[in-house]
């Protein structure tokens, strides 16, 4: 296996280099780098929405704003840096020396900076401005810009394919001796539900992307109304990847809080094999429900009745995970530190959001605010309070092996404080506003929303501001932070079972397992650290 | 076995237990996304095909396309025959076999190069209207595959021919095989789908 040179200089990571914890540590800060510029864009978006009329930015830049803010939010920041944790921790966490591939998970990496680039350059040839959605015929007859848009989402599918690849060949081939499926950590399942899901529905985006950019280049007619070209076609192609691909940025993240909870609560977790089961049940029912998001685009309404049911269906895996992390930290020894805040935090707002696409999965519901800020306000609370909420618990947590350094848990507390206040005074007014009939994608609006969008740009800001703290924590302690031990958490899974940070390949003495990852107080527990405190309850 | 082959047997030993080679799932894995990528070209055909009626697919050249077609499938009989070779250590065969499948993935390619310049010469073009669009986008991209197809046959037969494959090192062509193989089904579906089911 090709490993990296033994150089520990800092400049490993602007180069190519094949070891999986550069790799992954590549992926964090580089798709932190576009969520910082997602967020400024969403700032941008925010200070013209505080009036009604259309004062800072006009229509057609409003548009590309927008556009931009939920691609990049998406595609350069969510999907990426999920894939970060994954290539991270997975070998660390199977007991494995690298990935399988460790040259195409280096290319995997290497194919986002240019992509990403290639989305910014967009802005500047005339941004794509038909919503992230790229609707067509709007993303036909648009500017240059969305060409290269085009090219660079379709170069951040093939870099996520060849990532599905490497997680799931890595996961089934490479676990230490012991380590069955089911004594694998949670957010390892969920890595492999997410990585199959991006292996069967991103490359039906591609070909879709592909019409898109045909029709606009070279002039076909996939999309040509009056030749006989249908838009609801893309529709389909689109929602069928694109649908998945919010179970795609939740499933890690659900297996980042599966990872968390029984640590701080000092208790095995509850309903182990039922969370790692669900997650493939959200995998597979996850590529049956695309059309929901079609039930307005002249479908035959025979057909949203099946939409309508599998979506809801969701909700039981979804709603077997939520009970399972209270069932784990019920009468558990809890330990609030900020990772454990987040956590906290994730559960409350993804319920929020996971509880209103129920309500949009509901026809006679759907019909009324498709298209309103009420989907505006589910999705955030799906992506910002559930997602974003579980990278920053995961950040906490893991920072101490990544860097070997800890953070500072004060300032790590007011980031919490100040994202779940902003978080929610930003989206939640946004449900009210949607359901007396604001349309979302306006630059002006009726006077009669003023006061929830002056709220929600409030808890924008907020937001915005609540980054500083992080950015100064992460800084500051990776630099000068107090050295963290092995095992910080007293965490039983592998990863904690080395150096923070790991040496190159990880493991001096690969690791046999005999017991589950959350044995806490379990006599089969395998003995951990000597500090391990003794579980409760 | 050296000492780089003993880790590598280490480090791979829980998908030895399940009789797996890590190239080979990494390569069937591929071949699933290029399943779903191909997936999503054919149902925008078929979505068009059964909307539009596509009058213009009586044109194509049924008889041309058949001949082409036995000369993918011949192929795939090359192939499993050049792994046969190899895995026999017979170095010759394997050569002899992996150039006819070049030969044939070339000769496919030509057959494909003159129908559709012969559909351009009768006015259907990739702008001429849906039809065009999608008949040559889908058989456009398949094409692209068999090339790509057949410069990684090339790779290998210079691999072969520098001796570096022999009946213990056989996986880089079974590898390929698996991708040839696949490329060919692809064509089966769409030869039915496009020039006999009109």
């Amino acid at each position: 296996m090709t490993t990296a040179s033994a150089s520990v200089s800092w400049r490993r990571y602007f180069w190519w280099n094949t070891d999986h914890k550069v790799i992954g540590v590549q992926y964090i800060v580089t798709s932190f780098l576009f969520f910082i510029l997602g967020g400024a864009l969403a700032m941008l978006v925010r200070s013209e929405l505080a009036t009604p009329a259309t004062d800072l930015l006009d229509g057609s830049t409003f548009n590309q704003v927008m556009t931009n803010h939920g691609t990049l939010m998406i595609f350069l920041w969510i999907l990426p840096v999920l894939a970060g944790f994954g290539n991270y921790l997975i070998p660390l966490m199977i007991g494995a020396r690298d990935m399988a591939f460790p040259r195409l998970n280096a290319l995997s990496y290497w194919i986002i900076p240019p992509a990403g680039l290639l989305m910014i350059a967009s802005f500047f040839a005339g941004g794509a401005e038909a919503g992230w959605t790229a609707y067509v015929p709007l993303s036909i007859g648009g500017p240059p810009g969305q060409t290269l848009w085009a090219l660079s989402v379709m170069l951040l599918g093939i870099s996520g394919i060849f990532g599905a690849i490497n997680f799931l060949t890595t996961v089934i081939m490479m676990r230490a001796p012991g380590l069955t499926f089911w004594r694998l950590p949670l957010f390892v399942w969920g890595m492999i539900a997410t990585s199959l899901l991006i292996l069967t529905a991103t490359p039906v985006l591609t070909s879709g992307l592909i019409m898109v950019a045909l029709d606009r280049v070279v002039g076909t007619h996939f999309f040509t109304v009056t030749s006989g070209g249908d838009p609801v076609l893309w529709q389909n192609l689109f929602w069928f990847y694109s649908h998945p691909a919010v179970y795609i940025m939740i499933l890690p993240a659900m297996g980042i809080i599966s990872e968390i909870f029984p640590v701080f609560a000092r208790k095995p977790i509850f309903g182990y094999r039922m969370i790692a089961m669900s997650s493939m049940a959200i995998a597979v029912l996850g590529l049956t429900v695309w059309a929901h998001h079609m039930f307005t685009s002249g479908m035959d309404p025979r057909l949203r009745v099946p939409y309508m049911v599998s979506s809801m269906v969701i909700a039981v895996p979804t709603g077997i995970k939520i009970f399972s992390w209270l069932a784990t930290i019920w009468y558990g020894k809890l330990r609030f530190t900020t990772s454990m805040l987040f956590a906290l935090g994730f559960i409350s707002m993804f319920l929020i959001g996971g509880l209103t696409g129920i309500f949009l999965a509901a026809i006679p519901v759907d019909l009324h605010v498709h298209d309103t800020y009420f989907v505006v306000a589910h999705l955030h609370f799906v992506l910002f309070g559930g997602s974003v909420s579980a990278v920053y618990a995961g950040l906490y947590y893991w920072f101490p092996k990544i860097t070997g350094r800890m953070l500072d848990e004060k300032i790590g507390r007011t980031h919490f404080a100040l994202n779940f206040i902003g978080t929610n005074l930003a989206y939640l007014p946004m449900f009210i506003a949607g359901l007396m009939g604001m349309p979302r994608r306006v630059a002006a609006y009726d006077p009669s929303f003023t006061s929830y969008n002056q709220w929600a740009t409030l808890g924008a800001l907020i937001l915005a501001f609540s980054t500083m703290p992080f950015l100064y924590n992460t800084i500051v302690s990776w630099a000068r932070g107090p050295k963290a031990a092995a095992n910080p958490w007293q965490a039983q899974t592998l990863e904690w079972r080395t150096s923070s940070p790991p040496p190159l390949e990880n493991f001096s003495e690969i690791p046999i397992v005999t017991g589950g990852p959350y044995d806490y107080g379990e006599p089969s527990a395998p003995a951990a650290e000597p500090a391990a405190a003794p579980a409760a309850g | 076995m050296s000492q780089h082959a003993m880790q590598h047997v280490e480090d791979f030993r829980a998908g030895h237990a399940l009789g797996l080679d890590h190239r080979k799932l990494g390569m069937w894995m591929f071949i699933a996304s290029e399943v779903m990528f191909f997936g999503g070209l054919i149902a925008a055909y078929l979505h068009y095909k059964y909307r539009l009626g596509f009058p213009e697919a009586a044109e194509l050249n049924v008889v041309l396309v058949g001949i082409n077609t036995m000369v993918l499938l011949t192929s795939s009989y090359t192939v499993v025959s050049a792994l046969a070779a190899i895995r026999q250590g017979r170095q010759g065969r394997f050569i002899a076999w992996l150039l006819l499948t070049i030969l044939l993935g070339v000769a496919f390619l030509g057959g494909q190069i003159y129908e559709f310049a012969d559909l351009v010469r009768q006015g259907v073009t990739l702008t001429s209207g849906v039809f065009g669009s999608s008949f040559f986008t889908l058989t456009g991209f398949h094409g692209l595959h068999v090339a790509g197809g057949v410069l990684w046959a090339i790779v290998t037969l210079v691999r072969g021919l520098r001796g570096t494959l022999n009946a213990e090192h056989s996986m880089a062509v079974e590898i390929f095989g698996l991708y040839w193989h696949f490329v060919d089904i692809v064509w089966i579906v769409l030869f039915t789908q496009i020039y006999l089911i009109v």
